[in-house]
């Protein structure tokens, strides 16, 4: 393809991607609340959007749900990704496939099936079931990106460690979890960011009223698109969007970055 | 056999009883019995995959033998874990902390011991002085050189002043210059800090310039212990002969009191051990095998078959009348294709029961 070409293809897939965003954000500073016209800007959904205090709740709600759940995963993951590391043989291919299945499988399949669990046990819905729910889902990508980083490491630095006197405990935290911090990190963010953005789980396993901003912005948009939402979205893609830099960041060439250099 | 054969040096530090081990089944380690002296410079020398790391992670608590005891100054350990022995490794591959600097990297065992903060600090000072890399504190691991590497393992190690200290091939990477200074450094060192070393290699001339003891192994088992000189001079068998320098192994029968016959001729030797009529292998080192002036003056005619110049020596190579390959060092060069005498003084003629008995030879 001519260079010439293929900008103008980068463009159109580019235009294809980012124009709704565009629009959204656009219309997020709209003075009127006409979804058609553009009648200058203002900051004023904003202002609203601060003082509503359904919505306020959901994004405390997101974020305290999204800290926990990617905290407990990044912990929760990290040792269980040891602990297949440490596996041998089938063992350790049946595990790493049992972990890597809940990936692939759609939102819908988990939500519900986490929902009829809670319903089982009679555990009630609320904050806890969302949260518990979040860890399941984000505990693979935890484990996903903490298992390269172990098989990278020299195996004799473990042994090292206890040589020198470290117990095996001591020999994990100041030796083995330093190497494999950016590992972790990559996966806390991983997490992290499937919580605020999940929709489909949150709705089947919360009750008793508790929403996230998924949720809450669901059940604003049925009774009609309100400017605030256009606000809360672009606040959203925003958070999102930082996050994914700092992922990519991690991750070295992201698949985006990828896909730009060999189009150029 | 039994062990009480090795002479009990000194005060003993590490003691393997019987020490098997077995990986899914397979032998690695068979019924080991060695006994390391305090300040005694030991190495386990052997071919590649005989068991030499094995026996040391044995002694490191890396590995639990499947049966035998390992002491420990008289005490059991057996099931003491790997980080309370008073033991340290320099490893295979070095194992060096890659998120840590270099002092930090050597100041670990001490930060661990909770020692004090002016103890570390005069501790890794000094031990950097030892491998002699004063200045290099705050520089990364893995900017360092593979001699500058493995001289940080050294100082990791030593800095917790450990009673033994086990080296797995710490040299092993290093090029030739380099790994013959550092054999003087760690030599020097051992016996600068007073510590039992237990040395690995699988490099028979690094084997007999470091060692007080040498150990030879093949496929888990002890051929020999001995001193250096006499694991040359005496090897037990045909295995310790041909491994430990080079030398030609001859098949020969013991006649009488200092008599042996071989290559169709007698020789008079300095072994009395035998049985007359005895079949013995006979071992020559290519150094003692004596050109003569004139061939008729010598005990044997050879025809040599290719030179080469070594530096200080000639290496020839000679067939016998009978087709036995010779191989001879000296100075003085006989061309391809002439006819030679040889003669081996009697000191120079080494017996060794046959082969066949291996097993008998095993066990010191
Ligand atoms: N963890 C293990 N699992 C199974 N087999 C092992 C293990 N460790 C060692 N072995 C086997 O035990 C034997 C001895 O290994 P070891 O590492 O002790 O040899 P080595 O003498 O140190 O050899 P090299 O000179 O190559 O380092 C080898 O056949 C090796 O394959
Ligand atoms: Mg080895």
């Amino acid at each position: 393809m001519k260079p010439a070409l293929k900008k103008a293809y980068l463009w159109l897939v580019f235009t294809f991607l980012y124009a709704p965003i565009l629009v959204l954000v656009v219309f997020s500073f709209n003075a009127s609340k006409s979804r058609a016209s553009w009648e200058g800007l203002s900051l004023r959904w904003y202002i609203e959007l601060f003082q509503d205090k359904a919505i306020m709740t959901a994004l405390a709600n997101t974020v305290i749900i999204a800290v926990v759940s990617a905290v407990a995963a990044a912990i929760v993951g990290t040792v269980a990704a040891v602990g297949i590391h440490n596996l041998k043989g089938w063992k350790k291919s049946f595990i790493m496939n049992v972990t890597y299945l809940p990936v692939l499988n759609p939102d819908i399949v988990i939500g519900i099936s986490m929902m009829l669990l809670f319903i089982v046990v009679s555990f009630p819905r609320g904050l806890a079931s969302l949260i518990i729910a979040h860890i399941t889902f984000g505990l693979p990508y935890v484990v996903i990106s903490v298992l390269p980083k172990l098989a990278q490491l020299d195996p004799q630095i473990f042994d090292a460690a206890l040589d020198l006197g470290a117990t095996p405990r001591e020999a994990y935290m100041q030796v083995i979890l330093p190497q494999i911090m950016p590992g972790v990190f990559t996966g806390f963010l991983l997490a992290f960011t499937m919580s605020v953005d999940d929709f489909v789980v949150s709705f089947f396993v919360t009750g008793n009223g508790v929403a996230n901003l998924a949720i809450s912005i669901y059940s604003m948009a049925r009774r009609g698109i309100n400017p605030k939402i256009n606000a809360v979205l672009t606040l959203l893609f925003a958070a999102v969007a930082a996050m994914m830099y700092l992922i990519q960041k991690r991750m070295g060439k992201g698949v985006a970055k990828g896909a730009a250099e060999e189009l150029r | 056999m039994t062990y009480e054969t090795q002479p009990a040096a000194g005060h003993e530090m590490i003691r393997l009883v019987d020490v098997h081990k077995e990986f899914d089944g397979e032998t690695v380690l068979d019924r080991i019995n060695l006994s390391i002296a305090k300040n005694e410079f030991v190495t386990l020398l052997g071919p590649s995959g005989c068991g030499k790391t094995t026996t040391l992670r044995i002694i490191g608590g890396f590995e639990t033998p499947t049966a035998g005891d390992v002491l420990f100054d008289g005490q059991r350990i057996n099931d003491i874990p790997a980080y309370q022995r008073k033991v340290n490794t320099v490893f295979q591959r070095y194992a060096l902390f890659p998120h840590l600097n270099v002092y930090d990297n050597i100041a670990f065992g001490l930060r661990i011991a909770k020692k004090d903060a002016k103890d570390i600090r005069e501790k890794v000072t000094s031990a950097l002085e030892l491998v002699e890399l004063r200045g290099f504190e705050k520089r990364s691991v893995s900017s360092l050189s593979g001699g500058q590497q493995q001289r940080v393992a050294i100082a990791r190690a030593v800095v917790n002043e450990p009673k033994v200290l086990l080296l797995d091939e710490p040299l092993a990477a290093l090029d030739l210059k380099l790994r013959k200074e550092m054999q003087l450094e760690l030599k020097n060192m051992q016996k600068q800090l007073g510590i039992t070393f237990v040395f690995v290699t699988h490099d028979q001339e690094e084997a007999l310039t470091m060692s007080d003891t040498v150990v030879v192994m093949k496929e888990g088992v002890i051929h020999q212990i001995g001193s250096p000189i006499s694991i040359y001079n005496e090897p037990r068998n045909i295995f310790v002969a041909d491994f430990i320098g080079e030398s030609v192994i001859l098949p020969g029968t013991y006649l009488e009191h200092c008599l042996v016959t071989f290559a169709g001729q007698k020789f008079v030797c300095v072994d009395t051990d035998f049985a007359p009529g005895e079949s013995v292998d006979v071992v020559i080192r290519p150094e003692d095998v004596d050109i003569t002036e004139e061939p008729s003056e010598g005990a044997l005619r050879l025809k040599v078959t290719s030179v080469v110049f070594k530096g200080v020596h000639y290496e020839m190579l000679a067939d016998g009348e009978d087709g036995q390959e010779w191989m001879i060092h000296s100075t003085t060069m006989a061309p391809e294709g002439q006819i030679i005498g040889v003669s081996i003084k009697p000191d120079n003629i080494h017996l060794m029961k046959k082969s066949a008995s291996l097993e008998g030879a095993a066990v010191q």
